[in-house]
């Protein structure tokens, strides 16, 4: 009923005219290839965002928007607290600030390709990852405190990395608005030892090679050259931030009642910005954001360990960190006025172009590196945002490929042995705890990432920049 | 086990969960039972330790939100996996005792985390012929 209403605003661009409650139109960056395999629900639920107190502008989804809980993965929204905006739990989603980090590593394709399976075991048996894993941090409270205040600054003080890393995170690795104070003690308890743990489902470590450059200047602004080495990290704020969702939720469905909002999904539970609950919540989920990129932080320290034992050693530098789950405020052109936004995406990347202020100097002219992770045995993508993006999206783009198919149906359809065997073939190594896991995460169950990323440039959101192929993948 | 049978239905990126029995905590028990099976095989595991979890909430659907919820806490804090369930009303809510065993990866060769219970397809609900249903997605 929702695709009848699109209409074309250009070969990657689409839009539904607001109607009934909505306040905005939706906008619906994709592909006509894309478009054909995106479910109705997709732009139900994006209409649904834009019917939301003070969003502003559209209610986007990126080309890897499928069916979520309340915003669309993929969703993108800002919101004005001067119009009584609103900040979502489900417009955040559970896991908090999910997102990817790369390193360069200086290594070539065959330095790695004489190691590969040692690399691969060492990997997998120094990152904590899968369901019950435990990292080798256990953290007293006030420590608890101090990490979800600092993000990875907390990391890099107790020795986990180097200050030149924090430059390479969004907001410097650490948010200020962070009020631990509003996590609940249930919360904190469940992350007592997961911190420098990769999680399960669809996290990962992969290591990739540079398989093509699309735009040179800027990948030597990233640090990338073909044939060379990258690894990536996928992972999010574990317990932490699934239990700040799951605590926030039920009071704001509750809330979102006592202002009279009549919300069509429970999971689009929200509080008005500048309300208590608003505020609790704000404060919550940055501590989550930091959480995330502490942990990320950690990881990477344990990689370079491994690395470091093994003959080709490698210099790995941190090229860029990106959330995926986030509400952030921002500032945007509304009207031609710049204003003050919290942006919520939700499975979706921020994008930032050139000559941003959050940027560091070496990307000023470049934009921001924005990291696209593929399946494991797929491509990954490295691309940059751009000013068209700033304007077109509220500086948002894709965060992956985007499930195609449910995880019931992905193991129906394959076995974990078989994907193992299928990619050891094309040269890819496979370490994880779990045969089902491997299975359901397989490449055929993910839409084709390479559409994705073109019709995210198409659209002007972001430009390619890299194209990496994975190598070793160890599944969480 | 218990009374009731369970069963596991597609959502897009995750799965959804849905027990069903003759009484609103027998169908508790048995989508619990549901979203076990989305970690580990329930056969594989043995009920040899008992948590206690107790829920205040008047409304079904969020009861069994709470419920599911609750038990995921207990899940990542103790680092366990539980395969009975015993859910007993109570005056505006449930207490419930889980039985399982720490998660052992070798033995029990887990898929995947369950991060949350969602508010996706919330459901509790009582059929003609008497029998309850309740159902959500979870995030994994």
């Amino acid at each position: 009923m929702y695709a009848e209403k699109l209409t074309r605003k250009s070969d990657c661009q689409w839009s539904i005219a607001p109607f009934g409650s909505m306040r905005v139109p939706v906008t619906v960056f994709a592909d006509r290839e894309l478009l054909k395999g995106m479910d109705d629900q997709v732009y139900r639920q994006a209409a649904n965002v834009a019917a939301l107190p003070g969003v502003v502008g559209a209610s986007y989804t990126m080309p890897d928007a499928h069916w979520g809980y309340g915003f669309p993965i993929g969703g993108v929204a800002g919101f004005d607290a001067r119009r009584g905006g609103i900040i979502s739990a489900g417009g955040v989603g559970f896991d908090i600030a999910c997102g990817v980090r790369a390193l360069r590593t200086g290594l070539s394709y065959d330095d790695i390709e004489r190691c590969k399976d040692q690399l691969a075991t060492l990997l997998a048996k120094r990152i904590p990852a899968g369901v019950g894993s435990r990292g080798k941090l256990e953290l007293s409270p006030s420590e608890m405190d101090d990490m979800l205040r600092g993000g990875a600054h907390w990391a890099v003080s107790r020795g986990y990395g180097t200050q030149v890393d924090l430059t390479r995170i969004e907001q410097g690795g650490q948010m200020n608005e962070a009020r631990p104070r509003h996590v609940s003690d249930r919360a904190k308890q469940r992350q007592t030892n997961q911190v420098g743990t990769l999680g399960s489902g669809n996290h990962y470590l992969e290591v990739q090679r540079i398989s093509a450059v699309y735009d040179e200047a800027i990948a030597q602004a990233f640090g990338l050259a073909l044939g060379e080495v990258v690894v990536s990290i996928h992972c999010g704020s574990r317990g932490l931030g699934h239990q700040i969702g799951t605590d926030f939720l039920p009071r704001m469905v509750k809330a979102a009642q006592r202002e009279g909002l009549d919300l069509p999904e429970k999971e689009l539970a929200c509080a008005p910005i500048q309300s208590d609950l608003g505020k609790q919540y704000f404060g919550a989920m940055n501590a989550g954001i930091n959480c995330a990129v502490a942990n990320r932080q950690v990881l990477t320290h344990l990689v370079r360990q491994v690395f470091a034992d093994l003959p080709p050693g490698g210099d790995l530098q941190l090229i860029y960190d990106v959330s995926h789950n986030t509400c952030k405020v921002e500032e945007h052109v509304v009207e031609g006025k710049p204003t003050k936004l919290h942006v919520h995406r939700k499975g979706a990347t921020r994008a930032f172009g050139p000559g941003h202020p959050d940027l560091p100097d070496e990307f000023q002219a470049s934009g921001q590196p924005v990291l696209i992770g593929g399946t494991m045995g797929t491509s990954s993508y490295i691309l940059a945002g751009t000013q068209r993006g700033m304007e077109l999206s509220l500086g948002s783009c894709c965060h992956g490929a985007g499930r195609a198919m449910s995880r019931k149906k992905a193991t129906k359809r394959w076995h974990g042995k078989d994907v193992v065997h299928h990619l050891a073939s094309k040269g890819i190594v496979i370490r994880g705890a779990s045969l089902r896991g491997i299975a359901e995460e397989a490449p055929g169950a993910y839409k084709d990432v390479t559409v994705v990323v073109d019709a995210t440039e198409k659209a002007g959101l972001a430009r390619k920049v890299a194209r990496l192929e994975p190598m070793i993948c160890v599944k969480g | 086990m218990g009374n009731g049978y369970w069963e596991h239905y597609s959502h897009r990126a995750d799965m959804g969960v849905r027990g069903f029995g003759p009484t609103r905590e027998d169908a508790f028990a048995q989508a619990a039972l549901a979203m076990t099976a989305v970690v580990v095989d329930p056969k594989r595991i043995t009920p040899k330790d008992s948590v206690e979890i107790v829920c205040e909430e008047d409304d079904d659907e969020m009861l069994f939100w709470y419920w599911l919820s609750g038990l995921l806490f207990e899940m990542g804090m103790r680092n366990m996996v539980f395969a009975r369930f015993e859910v007993q009303p109570i005056e505006g809510g449930l207490r419930a005792l889980a039985w399982g065993e720490s998660v052992d990866t070798a033995r029990h060769e887990p898929a995947v985390e369950v991060k949350a219970a969602t508010f996706a397809d919330l459901e509790v609900s009582r059929n003609k012929k008497g029998v309850w249903m309740a159902q959500c997605v979870v995030d994994v």
